[in-house]
């Protein structure tokens, strides 16, 4: 059974400096308000790990608390570039990141393998690609066909953080819409968090609904609103135009630290 | 009605590609408002599919990201992304793959990773996403990029996702089951891999555009094809239909 606690006391408790930290979530459900308060919490050299970084590691990178990241898409979805990743990895701002990226099929099998406790995962791909000289993917032949198969290594964070619709006081957790990689994503990870819309007494069955169950969990916590500016799929929607807006938020490193300063930094956590 | 622009001219044509598709793989931007326009005007079964784990989504609007709430709401289905890649990507389930690009060569190889040196990039391009297994796994690759000397250069810095690699019989000694890109279709005309050497050829010109200014938009000595077709114009259906998208 998960434990309900507090924001900020439950990352306290599960996050350390230098800790491998995967806050995940495909476009939907991403979890801003942990990923804040983190900062908030003055956490450092965390490698973190994610498949689409988003807003959110643009905003983690360029105030400095990454050590290393590990993901497959730096994009600002529809709309350009994720400046401050481009400023680290170009400039070396705030300090240098070391960086590790595969394809989406290669980071989804990695968290795969993680969940299931294997030691790597098999997929088709990376082949005839400059990534394989770039990141650690190595090729091993299939001992029933002799098909050559690309093997990625199993990703084992020491936290996972996501975010969910509802969770119920025993810590069962609900989530629907995009369902990405996040139940990969906790079962792999040595200690997880899910932060969810509300909690509720008992859980509504719900068609197409992803069930974790409490026990398999650490710590759920409330944060209402805590996917914005992503979203959480029949209660906030996606904030598209602030999407648009970080392009030029971001852009300088001045206009960056000032809003972080002032919406991140400054902000109360008020759960 | 205006005259329709080389960007209009552009997305009408990807959205003809798809007349008869039964299935399309897209990205944001270019690639996804072509394939809503295929839905609109020319093939209204046709289903989209969205890395972000929609399938059969069926948006009014034309979604900032693939991950959209509008996109899940009308989907058929929402898988995770492990089973996107592993039970509807990878077994070659999707016939048809829009992709875009910031390099493209000569063999239809793109690079969305970085431009200059990877460990002292010039520039840093958000990386591979989905395109490497998706253009390795789906039946055909179309290919929807802007035409100048920046984008389709002689040598890509990086090799993001295989086209037709270096040529002839690269696909198959790679294991890339997929037939690979069959046309790149651009603002100012479409090349398609010639049969036997592999290599993009121009075949069609769209309407005011000349030869040599597409030559003079390739960094490398771009193949003409013996009969150049010239793009039908869009139709007055095409280009109302697709303003009144990007309206919406």
């Amino acid at each position: 059974m998960a434990r309900v606690l507090g924001l900020s006391e439950a990352l306290a408790e599960l996050v350390h400096d230098g800790d491998s930290v995967a806050l995940e979530g495909f476009t939907h459900l991403i979890p801003f308000a942990a990923g804040h308060e983190l900062l908030r919490q003055g956490r450092r050299d965390l490698e973190l790990i994610r498949m689409t970084p988003d807003l959110l590691y643009d905003q983690m990178v360029g105030m400095g608390a990454a050590r290393k990241l590990v993901f497959s898409y730096g994009g600002n979805p529809g709309v350009g570039s994720l400046h401050r990743f481009r400023d680290a990895i170009e400039n070396g701002w705030p300090h240098p990141i070391e960086i590790e990226e595969h394809s989406h099929a290669g980071m989804a099998n990695r968290y795969v393998a993680g969940a299931a406790d294997l030691p790597f995962a098999v997929l088709r791909g990376y082949a005839g690609t400059d990534l394989v000289e770039h990141t650690t993917v190595r090729f091993i032949e299939c001992p029933f066909t002799g098909e050559r198969l690309a093997a990625v290594a199993a990703l084992r964070p020491d936290v996972a953080i996501v975010h969910a619709q509802e969770a119920d006081e025993q810590g069962n957790v609900s989530l629907w819409g995009i369902p990405g990689v996040q139940k990969e994503a906790v079962l792999a990870a040595a200690r997880s968090l899910v932060t969810v819309e509300r909690i509720v007494e008992r859980l509504q069955p719900r068609p197409g609904a992803l069930v974790i169950p409490g026990w398999a969990i650490d710590v759920v916590a409330a944060a209402p609103g805590g996917s914005q500016p992503s979203y959480s799929q029949g209660i906030t929607e996606r904030d598209n135009d602030f999407y648009r807006r970080w392009d030029e938020i971001s852009r300088e490193r001045e206009s960056f630290t000032a809003w972080m300063a002032e919406h991140v930094l400054g902000a109360v956590e008020a759960r | 009605m205006s005259q329709a622009s080389t960007d209009e001219v552009q997305t009408v044509v990807a959205a003809r590609a798809l007349a008869q598709t039964r299935t399309v793989f897209i990205g944001v931007g270019r690639p996804s408002t072509a394939a809503i326009l295929a839905r609109m005007v020319h093939n209204p079964a046709l289903v989209l599919i969205y890395e972000s784990g929609t399938i059969g989504a069926k948006p009014f609007h034309i979604p900032l990201s693939i991950g959209d709430g509008e996109l899940a709401e009308t989907a058929d289905a929402v898988v995770s992304v492990p089973e996107m890649f592993n039970y509807w990507i990878g077994p070659g389930r999707v016939e048809v793959a829009f992709l875009g690009a910031a390099q493209v060569d000569r063999f239809a190889n793109l690079n969305s990773t970085v431009i200059g040196d990877y460990d002292h990039p010039r520039t840093r391009l958000p990386g591979a996403g989905g395109a490497p297994e998706i253009a390795s796994s789906c039946g055909e690759v179309i290919v929807v990029a802007p035409h100048s000397k920046r984008t389709f250069v002689e040598r890509l810095d990086f090799i993001t996702t295989v086209g037709h690699g270096d040529g002839p019989g690269a696909r198959e000694r790679l294991g890339l089951r997929g037939r690979g890109p069959t046309a790149v279709i651009t603002d100012m005309g479409v090349l398609e891999p010639d049969a036997d050497s592999k290599e993009l050829v121009l075949t069609q010109l769209h309407e005011g555009v000349s030869v040599e200014a597409v030559r003079e938009a390739t960094d490398w000595d771009l193949e003409v094809a013996q009969e150049v077709r010239v793009t039908e114009p869009p139709s007055d259906r095409e280009l109302e239909a697709l303003r009144e998208l990007l309206a919406r």
